[in-house]
């Protein structure tokens, strides 16, 4: 684990889910890899598949209809997978708090999540300070 | 040739949001395309009915993240609707500011994800690169890049500085130089041409029949724009309405280049208006009598629509929500039809789908193809009518005996 530990930190690979979010995260999240925040220079990247991925990028309040694909995205996932929760809508429901569709507020109700970055919606800087502080924690 | 059946989402790495496609080919020929939405579902509208009226604008500025201007702006006609509120100047001019600068960035966003979708991420790099100083420029106005909160009844939430004009300038300079110079490389590339050309036709027929709005009836040749078409606000501002006679994708492209062009010359007319409005920005207003109101304002996507029905209470009773894409996205089956496979994607995403905006109810619809709702109601008569048999025949209910005393 330690050598994996070494590894992750110098490429992350990143997949995005988007979970009945109100598109903002999302925009803000394909924004960290045009050039004005590149995150390219950190080995961070978007791929293709849950599959390739060592961090889970969910975004939005988890709708009824979503939440079941998020569990199984989850378990497609390779293990150690690391869950961060974007926006305050995965930490805490934000203003649909109240609404008849949000299944997962917080995110952890649904799936293991290693660290929520909130805001509505968090900066870029946000964004990025969020994935290094997690891969900070690692031994 | 046999058909084969695409399934494309609702989790896929080109789609930046969950949306199923159940796309029919023949060969390579799209034949049929259905899709299923429902992912995005928040209900809104009802959480609207919880919440009072200043408090519905955030929430309803939060249906979508990309034109998050456009359904506070015709929410709060609907609410000035109903007791003909009036608007300070400068407020006027701060509202259009906002909504055109949201247009530009909108537009932007989508000719960089349109660049993509074609395998020409260069086009993608550059226009979010163009991007960024639009999202700066909101910071610095409203202190958030999205999410602007500027929306209130009766005006705006907050002023706007005017030292930061020449602060402004040179951003929309650069944009304008930028798009002058795209609109011409995209007509001068051999690639982007042959690709884009004759794409995905939307005739002026079709753009009509399934009521397409905004900038996908305008590449159309179908000259609707409700910022002209409602006045309001934009009766201060001078300003053209594009319109391209095509329907393919690539006059969807250079429709909303120019659109941007235009943009930026009415966001110049705000800011030379800045400095010779002054005065008060919010006409405040404490309470909205009963009755109805509608309102509509011209999103990038095309006319959101917003109806607020009123009881004299400090919340909506009824909050009806109508997005573009509600609109735009059944034109799929005209221009995605008849077209290779690999060209239905671009087709797709020309018309800027945004389902967020689009998923405010969910229809249930049995086997039969018939209305469930139509069923359940001819359920619930029939129960009641066989309850007044039974209850006819025998012992009067309480309710009864009142009646006779």
């Amino acid at each position: 684990m330690a050598f994996y530990n070494k590894i992750i930190k110098k490429s992350i690979w990143v997949f995005h889910v988007s979970a009945s979010p109100c598109n903002n995260c999302d925009i803000e999240i394909l924004d960290l890899i045009t050039p004005g925040y590149d995150i390219e220079r950190f080995g961070i990247k978007l791929v293709g598949s849950v599959r390739h991925a060592d961090v889970l990028l969910v975004t939005g309040i988890v709708s009824y209809k979503v939440a079941p694909r998020i569990k199984q995205l989850y378990e497609q996932a390779a293990k150690p997978i690391f869950v961060i929760g974007i926006g305050t809508c995965t930490a805490g429901g934000a203003t649909f708090k109240t609404g008849y569709n949000a299944a997962g507020m917080p995110l952890e109700k649904i799936i293991p999540v290693n660290a929520y970055v909130t805001g509505c919606p968090p900066k870029p800087e946000a964004m990025i300070d969020g994935v290094l502080k997690l891969l900070g924690t690692l031994k | 040739m046999s058909k084969c059946r695409i399934p494309l989402g609702p989790f896929h790495p080109l789609l930046e949001e969950a949306e199923f496609f159940d796309i029919k080919v023949e060969g390579e020929k799209v034949v049929d395309i259905e899709m299923e939405t429902g992912w995005m579902h928040r209900g809104h509208e009802k959480i609207s009915e919880t919440r009072s009226y200043t408090q519905s604008i955030f929430l309803v500025e939060r249906i979508c993240g990309i034109c998050s201007t456009s359904h506070p702006f015709a929410a709060v006609h609907a609410m000035e609707d109903i007791d003909n509120v009036e608007i300070p100047e400068r407020a006027q001019y701060i509202r259009i500011f906002i909504g055109e600068m949201e247009r530009i960035h909108s537009h932007l966003l989508w000719l960089g994800l349109a660049g993509h979708f074609i395998g020409y991420d260069t086009l993608w790099m550059w226009t979010w690169k163009y991007r960024e100083p639009v999202l700066q420029i909101f910071e610095k106005v409203s202190g958030n890049r999205n999410h602007y909160a500027m929306f209130r009844v009766g005006g705006v939430g907050r002023d706007f500085d005017n030292a930061l004009i020449p602060e402004i300038h040179p951003v929309l300079d650069m944009l304008e130089k930028k798009m002058l110079m795209l609109a011409g490389a995209v007509k001068d590339d051999p690639v982007l041409w042959s690709r884009l050309k004759g794409v995905g036709v939307l005739t002026k027929e079709d753009a009509i029949n399934y009521c397409a709005n905004g900038p996908t009836a305008r590449a159309s040749g179908v000259d609707i724009d409700v910022r002209r078409d409602d006045g309001l606000e934009y009766d201060l501002i001078n300003f053209d309405v594009i319109v391209l006679p095509n329907g393919d994708v690539y006059d969807k492209l250079v429709l909303r280049v120019l659109e941007i062009i235009e943009s930026v010359k009415i966001a110049r007319q705000c800011l030379d208006a800045f400095p010779k409005v002054g005065g008060e920005y919010l006409n405040k207003v404490k309470h909205i009598s009963p009755g109805e109101g509608i309102g509509r304002y011209e999103a990038p996507r095309g006319e959101v629509f917003h109806y607020i029905r009123s009881d004299g209470s400090n919340r909506p009773l009824r909050h009806k929500v109508r997005a573009p894409s509600f609109s735009n996205i059944p034109t799929y089956k005209a221009s995605c039809v008849g077209i290779p496979l690999a060209d239905a994607l671009i087709t797709l995403a020309a018309v800027d789908p945004c389902y967020c905006c689009t998923e405010r109810s969910i229809r249930v619809i049995d086997e039969d193809n018939k209305k469930l709702e139509h069923n359940l109601l001819t359920m619930s008569r029939e129960k009641t009518a066989n309850l007044k048999k039974v209850v006819a025949g025998s012992e009067k209910t309480p309710i009864d005996r009142i009646f006779e005393d």
